[in-house]
């Protein structure tokens, strides 16, 4: 059988696609949450208490320091084990990439928040805006508009990210055409060129829009 | 009380930590009048005309504008602050909002007026000072002297009762000072009432009609323009007018 015979003998090209859908669904349902979250952390990282900012910047630091992947040998084989809650390797991946999402997405919104000039906040209270019509029309459109680019660039690098899930047993995408080169190892040995390929263009195809999108948004908002 | 009276300051001080900014200011500003304030750098002018509508909280003294109390972080102060106009040296438009948009915010949000009313007030004064075309334009598209006047109409749109004008050239180019200035002194001439804290000697000879030098948080000089740049009372003064002109 030729390489690219594999991709689409039995139901082989199905199984891929339902493998990224379980990339999608751990992406989609963690960024969601991060996003939530996120801004959460950001608002709290521009209080003024400064017990509230220190607890933020320690959370944050920890996050970004680990790679990925430690995290989810953490949460996955140790906190499974020390705790004896049978973690999904799905619901560890989502937890992971959750916190981490969190983290990134809150210093971004904390960014965006600092980064509009003193003089905008007076400008508005000086047409006799109050503090509700000053974040309304004035602070958080602004927010907003520095936001967008950067969430879908973080969006796009927590899909990417996702592969890491594989390694803990989660059959997303990258596990799924693993198991049909494995198990077309012998009739056809160069598979796995057509079959990565064939992911290359899945990963290609959702992220590549993304960027695009960004790249518009923050040409348009500058 | 005397209706004519628009802004009444009295014993006004400020404290930055350990630095007086402003020890004791009075200052009465009348209907019609135009008030230039001038002075060294640091001397306190800019941050008296932010007190003026409340943007600092101040430590003695008291604010009134036409009897009523202006109090930092007080709920009234959105109130007083739409008879209050005030441009900034670095424009503060809204980036995300175009030229019109930006004029209408205050009275179609602020005072609730009709929009179309709103709408034709807008553009008449942006005709006046020149932005007609620009009225659709993102402040990102246009030049710091358009910026300028586009921040000034902003301010005048909600018919204010006085307006503050600080350092509003000072981050423009010669030629655009010019244009700026003709607005201003275009406002002068109708009657606005307005305080003014500028660099600029020879355009506060023109707009004004009292002169105040200010140094160290305190008046130092008061007098009509003619007085003051020609035949000042005070040593002060006549030393600060000196570093603006040059001879070999």
């Amino acid at each position: 059988m030729r390489g690219y015979e594999v991709l689409f003998a039995g139901n082989n090209f199905l199984r891929l696609l339902g493998g990224l859908w379980v990339t999608i669904r751990i992406s989609l349902i963690s960024i969601g949450i991060s996003l939530v979250l996120g801004v959460l952390l950001g608002a709290a990282m521009t209080v003024r208490n400064r017990a509230v900012r220190a607890i933020c910047k320690i959370y944050l630091e920890v996050v970004r320091i680990m790679p990925q992947l430690v995290w989810l040998f953490i949460v996955f084989f140790g906190i499974t084990r020390s705790t004896g809650i049978n973690l999904s390797g799905e619901a560890a991946a989502m937890i992971v990439f959750t916190i981490w999402g969190t983290a990134e997405m809150g210093d971004l919104v904390r960014g965006a928040f600092i980064s509009i000039p003193k003089h905008q906040y007076e400008s508005g209270l000086a047409l006799g805006l109050g503090k509700a019509q000053l974040y309304g029309y004035v602070i958080i459109p602004q927010t907003i508009r520095r936001l967008t680019p950067n969430i879908i660039n973080l969006s796009t690098r927590m899909i990417k990210t996702t592969a890491l899930v594989s390694l803990i047993g989660v059959t997303e995408v990258l596990k799924v055409g693993k198991q049909i080169i494995d198990a077309n190892r012998y009739d056809a040995p160069d598979a796995a060129l057509w079959v990565y390929a064939a992911i290359f263009f899945m990963y290609f195809i959702i992220c590549f829009p993304l960027s695009v999108f960004s790249k518009k948004l923050s040409d348009k908002f500058r | 009380m005397n209706e004519d009276i628009v802004i009444e300051v009295k014993g006004l001080k400020k404290v930055f930590g350990e630095n007086v900014i402003i020890n004791g200011i009075d200052l009465t500003v009348r209907k019609g009048e135009t008030v230039v304030l001038i002075g060294p750098s640091g001397c306190g002018k800019s941050t008296l005309l932010r007190c003026l509508n409340g943007l600092e909280p101040i430590q003695g003294g008291s604010v009134f504008l036409h009897g009523e109390p202006v109090e930092y972080g007080k709920r009234s102060l959105n109130k007083i602050r739409q008879k209050i106009g005030m441009v900034f040296q670095d424009y503060g438009l809204f980036p995300h909002m175009t030229v019109l948009d930006n004029v209408m915010l205050a009275p179609l949000k602020v005072q609730k007026r009709p929009k179309d009313e709103v709408k034709t007030e807008a553009m008449a004064l942006l005709e006046r000072v020149g932005l007609g075309d620009k009225a659709k334009s993102y402040p990102s598209q246009l030049s710091g002297g358009q910026q300028q006047r586009a921040a000034i109409v902003r301010s005048l749109v909600v018919n204010p009762d006085i307006m503050l004008l600080d350092e509003i050239t000072a981050a423009l180019d010669p030629e655009m000072v010019h244009e700026v200035l003709n607005v201003v002194l275009d406002l002068a001439k109708n009657g606005s009432t307005m305080i003014i804290v500028t660099h600029e000697m020879a355009f506060a000879e023109a707009v004004a009609d009292r002169v105040i030098l200010m140094d160290g948080g305190v008046i130092v000089e008061e007098n009509p323009p003619q007085k003051f740049f020609h035949d000042a009372d005070t040593e002060r003064a006549k030393k600060f007018l000196s570093t603006f002109s040059y001879s070999k």
